[in-house]
């Protein structure tokens, strides 16, 4: 019997399929309300009201500021994190499956849920930048840059941890950990009331979603963050894709 | 091709196909895939607005799109329509003549029987015949009378030469025989009552039957 032919081993970029993911992901309208429409309603409810307070509760920082920023936190988050629920919806019907026998590669798999992750965030940061500039928010283009790239940073561990979700649980218990876990986040984190002292600071300043919220001191200059911040966030960023990569060859049986 | 799930939603059928076939090194092109599945109509359609059907000839059409030298069924006509059953075979047959392999497993013989050049039957995990349909249905040797004949007790006529079964079926009976010569002289000289009279060689059926009880 003649020796086989080594199989071919040609990669696919996988930029199609990340487009088409993007195209899904701003297609459907049911998400796009919740995660873009609910921190917007949220914002004008919470800091409509206080729209003249300029140091909220001692922390220098005005309320449309403090507010735009905690709920950027807050709906990018539940971005991130959302896409835990569709990949456990994608588990579900059998198309993980399905792509595991494609060429596609799991870094190129990971990559897509990751850029759609981030693109569902950006467009939630971008409403809410508008939504804050309506109420006068007014900071300098350096200082928005600055802003959203910490904010950008301050998400990473949260694309490792909807990956993560995802490929653990399946569609019935996704909405209640994604919504639960962001819940938590979001209170420990300041995105309701800053959190200026105490037990809950001293918490607060374990989690990612603190120092997204910590994002809105650019605005006072210097730095938002120092090491803690940025030791805390890749710490998470750490541990957490690795959980993501773990619970991703489980259910995939792929190395 | 896998026999069970359903499609991401939130793309058209076409976007779905091109999506797969960006995911293979040498895919087929996009509209000769949707062509060949039959899916030309629904083209535009989302899919998750499809029927039970149409999304199994969504997900032929992306087995399609691979351009597999050999493609794999797994009970492939399981949810579909007669129509859709009847396009998905001719699609199929298609795909065959372009020098491709198409290996499926179903538990529906007829259409083993008008679509596979070579069956394998298996029983208890041992593979009990392999050879084309004609030559398996020809290995069991019985061929089947079907005559309308009221008031003859079964037994009588399960007696006649050549037959080994008889069941009646209202006015009609079915004999099962050894030799139907013999028996369609006996049974129209006996009966000469008997009318609309036909004579069917085995069906793959009856050959699965009679080749897998012995196992």
């Amino acid at each position: 019997m003649p020796a086989l032919p080594a199989p071919e081993r040609e990669t696919v970029t996988g930029l199609a399929y990340t487009r088409f993911e993007l195209r899904r992901t701003f297609r459907n309208r049911r998400f796009l309300f919740f995660s873009l429409g609910f921190p917007i309603a949220l914002f004008f409810l919470i800091a409509g009201p206080n729209k003249g307070e300029h140091d909220l509760g001692g922390t220098g920082i005005s309320a449309p500021l403090y507010y735009m920023v905690a709920l950027a936190s807050f709906g990018t988050m539940m971005g991130m994190v959302s896409t835990g629920a569709r990949i456990a919806g994608e588990r579900q019907v059998g198309w993980t499956r399905q792509l595991r026998v494609t060429p596609l590669s799991s870094v190129a798999y990971l990559r897509a849920k990751v850029i759609t992750a981030y693109a569902t965030a950006a467009a939630s940061v971008a409403a809410l930048y508008v939504a804050g500039a309506s109420l006068g928010v007014s900071i300098s283009a350096g200082r928005w840059a600055e802003m959203t790239l910490l904010i950008a940073i301050g998400l990473m561990p949260f694309a490792a941890l909807g990956i993560f979700l995802g490929h653990l649980l399946n569609v019935d218990s996704i909405g209640p950990a994604t919504g639960g876990s962001v819940t938590i986040l979001a209170f420990v984190g300041g995105t309701w009331f800053p959190v200026t002292s105490g037990v809950l600071r001293a918490i607060g300043r374990c989690v990612p979603s603190y120092w997204l919220v910590q994002a809105a001191h650019v605005a006072l200059g210097g730095s938002a963050w120092g090491m803690r911040g940025f030791a805390t966030v890749i710490g998470w960023t750490i541990v957490l894709t690795a959980a993501a990569a773990w619970a991703y060859r489980r259910d995939t049986g792929r190395t | 091709m896998l026999q069970t799930g359903f499609l991401i939603r939130d793309l058209s059928v076409r976007e779905l196909v091109t999506m797969f076939a960006s995911l293979y090194p040498k895919p087929l092109d996009v509209d000769e895939a949707i062509e060949l599945a039959g899916l030309e109509g629904l083209a535009g359609q989302r899919t998750q607005k499809l029927s039970g059907g149409e999304t199994q000839r969504t997900r032929f059409a992306l087995a399609l799109v691979t351009d597999p030298d050999l493609l794999v069924l797994d009970e492939p006509t399981v949810a579909m329509d007669v129509e859709s059953r009847r396009s998905f075979w001719v699609a199929m047959r298609e795909f065959a003549t372009r020098g491709k392999t198409v290996l499926f497993a179903t538990h529906y013989l007829d259409e083993a029987d008008q679509n596979a050049d070579r069956i394998v039957l298996m029983a208890h995990g041992k593979i009990v015949v392999d050879g084309p349909p004609t030559e398996i249905k020809a290995r069991v040797g019985t061929r089947t009378i079907r005559v309308t004949l009221p008031d003859v007790a079964e037994a009588e006529l399960a007696s006649l030469p050549g037959v080994s079964t008889a069941t009646r079926h209202g006015a009609s009976v079915a004999l099962v025989c050894t030799d139907s010569d013999a028996a369609l002289r006996a049974l129209l000289t006996a009966y000469p009552a008997a009318r609309d009279v036909e004579v069917a060689g085995a069906g793959l059926e009856d050959a699965f039957i009679e080749l897998t009880s012995g196992a």
